[in-house]
């Protein structure tokens, strides 16, 4: 007789744990040829704010860490998902529909984006900061600053490179984030979660939730204590992109556009996803005996 | 208290200025009229009025922004860096040329000293656009690449008229873009000195375009179509207004909105230093500033000599004539917003904070506000919460360095903060902790165009200033 395969229950990422949705509702997540592979936790309203609960009270000790730990945790997740590479590589399969070749391509460059933004972590304050020569007996320095909170609606056609490339710069600086994954493709972002929890990430630094951007994405635009949105995940869908931002504006959040289509995720990332959630804050001090 | 000194009056001359009995708009180079319905411009101190002035119709706006249109894609736009940075070296020689009508009038239509207006307004305008004259040509330097966006539309407000004014325009220009701006409808004199001095500078018609108005000329100006680059500077209401009016669109925006700054003195701080500090960050430019330092965080172990020597202090400030040189507090801009000071200074008083101002004789004519400060006022009081934008101090204690951050922080704003103390390694501490696009340490209200300015939070976002300020102009 052959043996009967024990089933994983994909559930939410909420401040360091895996509840499972507490309005109790899921949706039939189906592989990319239409057959089923599990049902994946519908996040609610509810979840949301908790997610943004533990991302606040995550935020303090995530950002007052130094640039150096930051860098060691990020290299880390690298380091852990490398480890589990055939599982990604299956997971992205079963979720994109690619060849083994292909998916694995992708997973490699999952792990090494995230390399690469673990160095940014003690580099983007010099890149980015600096003195200011005022006329004037005043020691001036600009230093960039993580916003704080951010919600990101995540790519929907990419599961994990596309996800690997909204969260990584957003945390590499200090933000702690709320996430929603791809709607059809949830199990490699639920997979990920599995290995932020094993990597030295504190509890509430990333949140992830499973379910519909269009959903979940107002409740988190309209919420007083998210600090700003990524709308990346959201490519295309020009009205729902406007109510959001509308939204956004009620607290003054800081708004990355959704863009007409989903980007190319294997070409240089560039520092505009760091600084699109980094703010600058300048300490003036007179000079004197 | 009598005040040991007496000061005979010491009038600054209006007769440099020639105001004309009314102006128009100024759009592609040249006056001309409005559509609008014409309004008029007072002087706060005497309310005696100034001068007429056109106010923008949509249409107007849209004529100002079509111009500027065809100013950047047939001379501004492909116009070598350096030949623009020449314009705006030459357009900060006139500023400081005719610095002193300058200081007059923004005097005259807003309200504010002359000493103000003369030793930090107009030198701080000239110093921007010298400064952001020098990028012109340098631009492919500044991390931002060097590809303007376009047509900028901006709007400021009437607390620093001109230098709100050379903040928007000075990078905007020198990043390659062409701009219509409107200043606010209580002080549109200096922004139309500026248009003159723009002819005098043979600035190529249409790159910079002055349309005058209030909410109105506003909206049909951010709200254009052809409109590539939003910049706005004043309250969080509008600001919030003007974020949803853009959604959707690909404007670029920057807003530089409200603030409700801790000014934290320590008990090992310099107590007269801070006092200085604490008087400049409230009372310079009648508290119009929105970064002003409207809530003193004072320690409790030093609170009562604080106070004492800060009443002190308040007692010599001089309230009146914007136009002597020994003027201190200068009139409040405006009768809807002398109302407001009132309405919130009232509510402080009902809410049972103490109120208290020194003896000052205010002038029968025009918009005034002692300087005032408000003892025993929480964090739920209203004048704790809310931007006041006058002379109005509520002051607050605390025993330790971490209830000082979390009374700091615990604002919706965030654009500038005070630290006072002798110790460095507590200023560094501070500085981290605060949530605020400026910190200053043992010092208060100081500017400078290399230093980016802007705000955490609804405070705003995006900087002016700088290197940093150059982003917004850029592509």
């Amino acid at each position: 007789m052959t043996r009967l395969d024990v089933r994983k229950t994909y559930k939410l990422y909420i401040g360091g744990a895996f509840p499972r949705s507490e309005s109790g509702h899921s949706y039939v997540v189906n592989d990319s040829k239409g057959a089923f592979v599990a049902n994946a936790s519908l996040a609610s309203r509810k979840d949301a704010r908790d997610a943004v609960t533990a991302a606040r009270k995550a935020f303090g000790g995530w950002s007052g860490r130094t640039a150096y730990n930051r860098a060691q945790i990020l290299y880390r997740v690298a380091e852990i998902m490398e480890d589990r590479r055939p599982q990604f590589v299956q997971a992205v399969v079963q979720s994109e529909g690619l060849s083994a070749s292909k998916a694995e391509r992708v997973v490699d460059e999952a792990i090494d984006r995230l390399v690469w933004y673990a160095g940014w972590a003690d580099k983007i304050t010099q890149v980015v900061g600096g003195a200011n020569p005022v006329a004037g007996p005043f020691f001036n320095l600009s230093t960039p600053e993580p916003t704080g909170v951010v919600a990101v609606l995540a790519p929907q056609a990419s599961s994990l490179l596309g996800l690997v490339s909204v969260v990584a710069p957003a945390i590499v600086t200090g933000n702690t984030v709320v996430v929603v994954s791809s709607y059809e493709r949830p199990l490699p972002a639920v997979t990920f979660s599995e290995v932020l929890a094993t990597s030295d990430v504190p509890g509430g630094v990333v949140n992830i939730l499973t379910g519909s951007a269009a959903t979940i994405g107002p409740w988190l635009a309209g919420h007083m204590d998210v600090n700003a949105l990524d709308l990346t995940g959201i490519a295309g869908q020009t009205a729902l992109a406007t109510d959001l931002e509308v939204a956004a504006a009620d607290n003054l959040k800081r708004v990355r556009r959704a863009p007409a289509a989903e980007p190319d995720w294997t070409l240089d990332p560039g520092t505009g996803a760091m600084t699109a959630f980094l703010e600058t804050k300048t300490v003036w001090h007179p000079i004197g005996v | 208290m009598t005040s040991p000194f007496e000061y005979a009056p010491a009038p600054e001359s209006r007769s440099i200025v020639d105001i004309k009995p009314s102006y128009g708009l100024f759009i592609d180079g040249e006056f001309v009229d409005g559509h609008g319905k014409a309004f008029k411009t007072i002087s706060p101190a005497t309310e005696e009025v100034l001068a007429e002035v056109a106010e923008a119709s949509e249409a107007d706006v849209a004529k100002a922004v079509k111009a500027a249109r065809k100013a950047y894609d047939k001379v501004w736009g492909p116009m070598p860096g350096r030949e623009r940075a020449k314009y705006l070296y030459r357009i900060a020689r006139i500023i400081q040329e005719r610095g002193r009508e300058l200081a007059v009038l923004e005097s005259l239509d807003n309200g504010k000293p002359i000493k103000e207006s003369r030793d930090v307004d107009i030198p701080t305008v000239a110093a921007h656009f010298f400064y952001y004259a020098g990028w012109a040509d340098k631009l492919e330097h500044s991390g931002f690449g060097s590809t303007p966006l376009g047509v900028a539309g901006q709007v400021i407000p009437w607390n620093f008229p001109l230098l709100m004014l050379a903040w928007k325009i000075a990078p905007a220009l020198a990043c390659g873009n062409t701009v219509v701006l409107k200043p606010a409808e209580t002080t549109p004199l200096t922004a139309l000195l500026f248009a003159e001095i723009c002819q005098q500078a043979d600035l190529p018609a249409g790159v910079v375009n002055i349309v005058t108005g209030a909410g109105e000329t506003g909206r049909a100006l951010v709200s254009h179509p052809d409109v590539d680059k939003v910049a706005f500077t004043g309250s969080t209401d509008v600001g919030r207004a003007i974020a949803k009016a853009v959604a959707g669109s690909d404007k670029k925006v920057t807003l530089e909105l409200g603030g409700k700054a801790a000014n934290i003195v320590f008990d090992d701080a310099p107590i007269d230093q801070a006092v200085e500090g604490i008087v400049n960050g409230i009372f310079f430019n009648q508290g119009h500033v929105c970064c002003a330092g409207s809530r003193l965080l004072v320690q409790e172990s030093v609170a009562e000599e604080v106070l004492d020597r800060l009443k002190r202090r308040m007692s010599t400030l001089r309230v009146g004539d914007p136009l002597d040189k020994n003027t201190d507090v200068g009139a409040i801009n405006s009768a809807e917003q002398l109302a407001r000071i009132r309405e919130l200074s009232d509510i402080g008083e009902q809410e049972g904070a103490g109120r208290w101002s020194p003896a000052c004789d205010l002038p029968s004519n025009g918009f005034w506000f002692p300087p005032t400060l408000f003892t025993g006022v929480t964090q739920a009081h209203r004048i704790a919460r809310e931007e006041i934008f006058g002379p109005v101090l509520s002051v607050l204690t605390f025993r330790t360095p971490s209830e000082a951050v979390e009374k700091a922080n615990n604002t919706p704003y965030g654009l500038s903060a005070g630290v006072w103390t002798d110790k460095g390694s507590r200023i560094l501490h501070m500085a981290n902790q605060l949530r605020a696009g400026v910190v200053w340490a043992n010092t208060f209200n100081k500017f400078d165009p290399t230093s980016p300015f802007g705000g955490y939070k609804e405070s705003g976002y995006g900087r002016e200033g700088g290197r940093h300020g150059l982003e917004a102009y850029l592509r």
